[in-house]
């Protein structure tokens, strides 16, 4: 117990990011599942209006903040060292800090849903219900006068913190410490998306800080930065929330792009096709992303010339997504095509990302977003990307890492079945909502009339996200059986290419005997020039240091809660208490002996 | 398992038709984006449809190719190992150009369009200023000294501009069939304009999430022939003929003078409230509460008797009148036309 709460090592960070992000992806699961059966039946099946609210309000928060990112960030944890040669991160205690401040941001704003009786209020009223964009005016003190907001607020700062400190950790990592001989052009497709993916973290983060921070200010100080009655302006939270909400978009997507580009080659028995078209793509991808954050906003009126330019650059980031997808297919063209649930997966990304690739470019064109806006067209599209793309990305990397993280395979019977499950309640759940948008259902709405004619399309989906919370029970039953049935899983079940294949599973805690030397792309397979890497030495020719566990990581993190507990009941002296924490926390960190 | 990823692509095909098939018999669709009327919808429309088949024939191409791979390419028995290739500069310049030439066919039409639709009506247009509240709709025709509340009155064939913006919190008006969304914002004024192009009640409702009862926030548009709507206009220049003494009405009268009624809502000659909707003309709606209910004697008693039951966030609060006072109102409010 006391080596997981104070460990340092990057694969049990990875494990712990794992499961509480698996935790808190069920919990926004059951949130949509909720919001499906409430709109199955025209005027509801009783779900009120507040509610419903909170729901799709924290179904987004959660699935965006606390499920996809870090389960993401379970795979850089676990992935990254192991992939580029290394014995953990950078930095092995900014790295649990990371997780501890992920964990505790991620209960925080969670504990909204209980926290009712503390102001005076029900069970489950208080939980954050501006929407998970939390647009202005709204989330103002005088149209939204609850804790609700505050929440929210505070609860996504706290997170911030922990993406922001993992961002830079990785970025030094992969940067830095690379095993002798791996160019960056040897950089594993994975690694590459990931450190793509921390650069837009450390630049998008502060943005959506300083949006929150002004939010606050107008919250508990009585600014207006966003009420128009005070001079201030709505849409400039808009321009900021975006300004970050577009790269984290290419947050979400670009680590199952990676995942993607790994499980691909290894099930193909070929090479990456295009690997340095692929990986440019995928940095223009993150230069692009930061130009296209008002096509968020075409309804929000910014005038004929600004929807020109934020059309023109959205449409051309379709240029080198659609790049990607080609030589995805170019990878599988001529190969030995081998179909396990890790691959099922991938092309189940890859031909579910087209559709909301393709039905993004109908709304990068504004006149005709101006019907699709804010309708269930857009949840369509949002779901094909995020569920169809990044979330299928994620349960291949699952399938196809899960026996080097425990050492023990998943069943590829159980596996067949989740994928099944999953890929036709995805599409039964999210194709119909193209049409129910097109003939007229706003989204966010609990409630719609019967002579919408929409009915059919909301059961068929409803059917759909049903079906999908079964197949994700296979999955949590397919994780919890293997710890004792799985199969070993050897150095190397897949033949995979990269440097992780060529250790144990799991991984013993210094990961390599001896650091590779790396010559290739492939390291492990026969390319034209070299030979597969000579297998390591079985034991450790000489002592290796691993960085020690240490306490301080988690008590520096607890610190913010506290600041965010003081903030939210406007007790100065317990956000003094919570500074006081963070301060003898990196004090103490500070001076811990580097030997433990 | 090679033989099941056959059906990958064949699924969501499948589903097409079925929805399809589904929506065919699924009647009127009073709120469809696809049944333009409006020189603005109609814009928007052949643009979606243009972009639409694109899509289609990307999508069938690209599906097609995944799928041939699969197919094809499926580990056999005693398959050779296959050929390390690595990219092919060719290749890899064709897949770049042919996207973006497709987005130029899109592009074009689209700043068009972009252009053609950016609110603007020529001279003569009939100009409406719409005022979003939580949650209903203000309509005033400054030219007609006119008010309307929750149902937009429009003569069909003359240009309309709108001018919108909100009392309080973002909210978006969008009527399909008329044209697309705009949001309103306190402070700002934002426009559409579009000519409608043949009679009939549109629905609509808002489209940016404003709160509790955002669902609530629905709406009509009356588009008339030029007489029918100058009878209308004519209408609600005039304040509605006293009910005869002794009548229900008169006495309902009576009783909205000396309740709460008044502090919030307007009838031209009674009261002055100018928080909650303009009630003179309400007997004229076909419905109340902002679409939600139609204008009956029954919904007028349950709306008055406890409006935030039905209507979540409501702020009119429940009304406690005797059963005799409450026909009465009912009645003084439904001879209001």
């Amino acid at each position: 117990m006391k080596s997981w709460l104070t460990t340092t090592d990057h694969k049990r960070i990875g494990l712990l990011y794992f499961w509480t992000a698996f935790g808190f992806f069920l919990l926004g699961g059951l949130e949509a599942l909720v919001i499906r059966a409430q709109l199955a039946k025209p005027e509801g099946i009783g779900v009120s209006a507040e509610f419903y609210n909170q729901m799709f309000t924290m179904h987004g928060t959660t699935m965006v903040f606390l499920a996809l990112m870090p389960l993401s960030a379970a795979f850089f944890n676990f992935i990254i060292p192991l992939q580029i040669g290394a014995r953990d991160v950078a930095f092995p205690r900014l790295n649990a800090f990371s997780y501890w401040v992920f964990l505790l941001g991620g209960l925080f704003i969670n504990a909204s849903f209980l926290a009712g009786p503390l102001f005076g209020a029900d069970r489950l009223s208080v939980a954050p219900d501006g929407g998970w964009f939390g647009y202005a005016n709204l989330t103002s003190k005088q149209f939204s006068p609850g804790p609700n907001i505050d929440f929210w607020l505070l609860g996504l700062q706290i997170l911030g913190i922990a993406s922001l400190a993992a961002g830079f950790n990785f970025i030094v990592t992969i940067l830095n410490m690379r095993a002798p001989g791996m160019k960056m052009l040897r950089l594993p497709a994975f690694s590459w998306m990931t450190l793509v993916t921390q650069f837009l973290v450390i630049t998008a983060f502060p943005v959506i800080t300083v949006a929150l921070v002004l939010l606050m200010f107008d919250r508990f100080f009585g600014t207006h930065f966003f009420i128009p009655a005070g001079g201030g302006d709505p849409i400039l939270w808009q321009h900021l929330f975006w300004l970050f909400g577009h790269p984290e978009v290419y947050i979400l997507i670009l680590p199952a792009m990676g995942i993607v580009s790994e499980v691909l080659p290894t099930f193909s028995r070929k090479p990456l096709f295009g690997y340095t078209v692929v990986v440019y793509s995928g940095v223009l991808i993150g230069f692009m992303g930061w130009g296209v954050w008002s096509h968020h906003m075409f309804a929000a009126g910014l005038g004929p010339i600004a929807d020109s330019v934020f059309s023109a650059t959205t449409m051309l980031i379709a240029v080198p997504t659609g790049v990607k997808i080609f030589n995805w297919i170019a990878t599988l063209w001529g190969g030995q095509l081998r179909f396990p649930t890790a691959m099922l997966f991938a092309l189940g990304f890859v031909s579910m990302f087209i559709i909301g690739g393709l039905s993004g470019v109908s709304h990068g064109s504004p006149p005709a977003d101006l019907q699709q806006t804010d309708t269930y067209y857009v949840v369509a599209h949002i779901h094909y990307v995020l569920f169809g793309g990044t979330m299928l990305g994620l349960f291949a990397g699952m399938y196809y890492w899960w026996p080097k993280m425990t050492g023990r395979q998943l069943s590829e019977t159980l596996g067949k079945w989740h994928f099944w499950l999953t890929f036709v309640g995805m599409n039964l759940a999210f194709f119909p909502m193209h049409f129910s948008g097109l003939l007229g259902m706003p989204r966010r709405i609990y409630t719609y009339g019967a002579e919408l004619g929409v009915t059919g399309f909301n059961v068929v989906s409803t059917i759909g996200a049903f079906l999908i919370g079964a197949a994700t029970l296979v999955f949590f039953v397919n994780l919890l059986r293997t710890r004792r049935h799985g199969a070993p899983a050897g150095n190397d079940p897949w033949g995979g290419a990269t440097l992780e294949w060529a250790i144990p599973s799991p991984p013993p805690v210094y990961n390599f005997t001896v650091i590779p030397q790396v010559a290739s792309r492939l390291p492990l397979w026969r390319t034209e020039r070299q030979a597969p890497m000579a297998p390591l030495p079985l034991t450790p020719p000489a002592p290796i240091h691993v960085p020690g566990g240490s306490w301080w990581p988690m008590f520096t993190a607890f610190g913010l809660p506290v600041m965010a507990i003081g903030a939210l009941s406007h007790q100065v002296w317990l956000v003094l208490v919570g500074v006081a924490v963070v301060i003898t926390g990196i004090y103490r960190w500070a001076y811990e002996p580097f030997e433990v | 398992m090679s033989q099941g990823s056959v059906y990958f692509d064949a699924v969501p095909l499948l589903l097409v038709a079925l929805l399809l098939a589904l929506a065919g018999c699924g009647g009127s669709f009073p709120q469809s984006t696809l049944a333009p009327k409006s020189d603005f919808s109609a814009a928007i429309d052949s643009l979606f449809t243009s972009i639409f088949w694109w899509a289609v024939v990307v999508f069938v191409i690209v599906e097609g190719l995944l799928l041939f791979a699969i197919v094809r390419y499926r580990a056999r028995a005693g398959g050779r190992e296959p050929k390390p290739t690595h990219g092919h500069t060719a290749l890899e310049i064709g897949w770049t150009l042919a996207p973006a030439l497709i987005l130029v066919f899109i592009a074009v039409p689209t700043m068009r369009t972009i252009f053609a639709t950016a609110g603007h009506a020529p001279e003569g247009a009939l100009r409406v200023e719409v005022v979003g509240h939580q949650w209903w709709w203000e309509y005033r025709y400054p030219a007609l000294g006119i008010t309307a509340v929750n149902e937009l009155h429009l003569p069909v064939g003359t240009p309309v501009q709108l001018d919108m913006t909100s009392a309080d919190v973002i909210h978006s008006f969008w009527v399909p069939g008329l044209g697309g969304k705009r949001d309103l914002t306190q402070g700002r004024t934002n426009r559409i304009a579009f000519r409608p192009d043949s009679t009939g009640e549109f629905w609509g409702q808002c489209a940016e999430f404003c709160g509790a009862s955002h669902a609530n926030m629905r709406l009509r548009v009356f588009v008339q022939a030029d007489t029918a709507f100058d009878a209308w206009v004519a209408q609600q220049r005039i304040a509605p003929s006293p009910a005869p003494r002794g009548s229900p009405a008169e006495h309902g009268r009576q009783v909205f003078a000396r309740s709460a009624c008044i502090a919030c809502h307007t009838i031209a000659g009674v009261s002055r409230g100018t928080i909650a909707p303009d009630l003179t003309h309400v007997g004229g709606r076909t419905t109340i509460a902002g679409g939600l209910f139609p204008n009956t004697a029954e919904s007028l008693r349950r709306w008055i008797t406890n409006a935030p039951s039905l209507k979540p966030g409501a702020q009119m609060p429940p009304q406690v009148l005797s059963d005799a006072d409450l026909t009465a109102v009912v009645a003084y409010l439904q001879s209001l036309r």
